[in-house]
């Protein structure tokens, strides 16, 4: 990744830093010109990606929340990171529909709208340190308008 | 968020503005819940036009309020939501038990 531009953010893994965290993310990425739907694929995501790390990383007790976005001539790279207390098993939350909290009222839809909405979503995780998820996604207009290649990996 | 809620006959309207994640989840929930409970409605027409924004938290929560209302024998709609609402709806699979209008006399007519 030819890195041209990024930004680190670090927030407390409080609700209501939610909708803060997409909208700053989003906010960064809009520098690149996606479409409306781009930008809000990027805001699910995030949210859900946070969410992931305020519900069950952290569960009752707070703690810290980084996100970290990279971004090239194609799109962006999105991580975040949480020093919670990692998942068991990441093939089975990754699965649609699963989720540790039932009671909750959670859909265990998380990583499947991550996993649709972006090009690539990495899951890092080690049980009692935390997780990390690397999500990235290219935008269509930037790789039409300048002439870049940007299928390789 | 904002929310506001009235009585047609025997459906609840809610009107949801703003967005809804895990954040304001609860207050959708309890909302709603008390809106079901204090009157004798049977369906729930969910009217989306002014929702920015969801996730699957909003999944989890509709999912919830489509079981309760389903025990009382009654259907969940949801009215003009936008693209991006829509999408997440999708990928849950969640239209094959909530149907979806462009307007709530729409709605209330199917109910």
């Amino acid at each position: 990744m030819n890195v041209k531009n990024f930004m680190e953010l670090r927030i407390p893994s409080k609700s209501q830093n939610e909708a803060f965290a997409r909208v700053a993310t989003a906010a960064f990425a809009s520098q690149l010109d996606p479409t409306i739907e781009e930008l809000a694929d990027i805001k699910t995501a995030v949210s859900e990606a946070v969410t992931n790390s305020i519900i069950h990383g952290y569960e009752d007790c707070e703690g810290i929340i980084t996100i970290k976005c990279r971004m090239d001539e194609c799109g962006v790279e999105i991580e975040v990171k949480d020093e919670g207390k990692g998942i068991e098993d990441v093939e089975q939350a990754r699965q649609p529909l699963y989720t540790s909290k039932p009671e909750l009222e959670r859909s265990g839809m998380g990583f499947t709208v991550m996993e649709t909405f972006m090009d690539e979503v990495e899951v890092h995780s080690e049980k009692g340190k935390g997780t990390v998820v690397i999500m990235r996604k290219k935008f269509a207009s930037l790789a039409k308008g300048q002439g870049v290649s940007c299928n390789e990996g | 968020m904002d929310l506001t809620a009235k009585v047609t006959g025997n459906i609840l309207i809610c009107r949801v503005k703003g967005e809804l994640d895990h954040h304001t989840a609860e207050e959708f929930r309890d909302f709603v819940d008390r809106g079901l409970e204090n009157n004798p409605v049977k369906h729930l027409i969910l009217d989306l036009t002014h929702l920015n924004f969801m996730d699957s938290s909003g999944i989890g929560v509709l999912i919830g309020r489509f079981k309760k209302v389903n025990l009382r024998g009654g259907k969940v709609a949801v009215v003009n939501e936008n693209k991006q609402v829509s999408r997440v709806f999708e990928i849950s699979g969640i239209y094959d038990i909530i149907k979806s209008y462009s307007s709530i006399s729409k709605a209330v007519n199917d109910l």
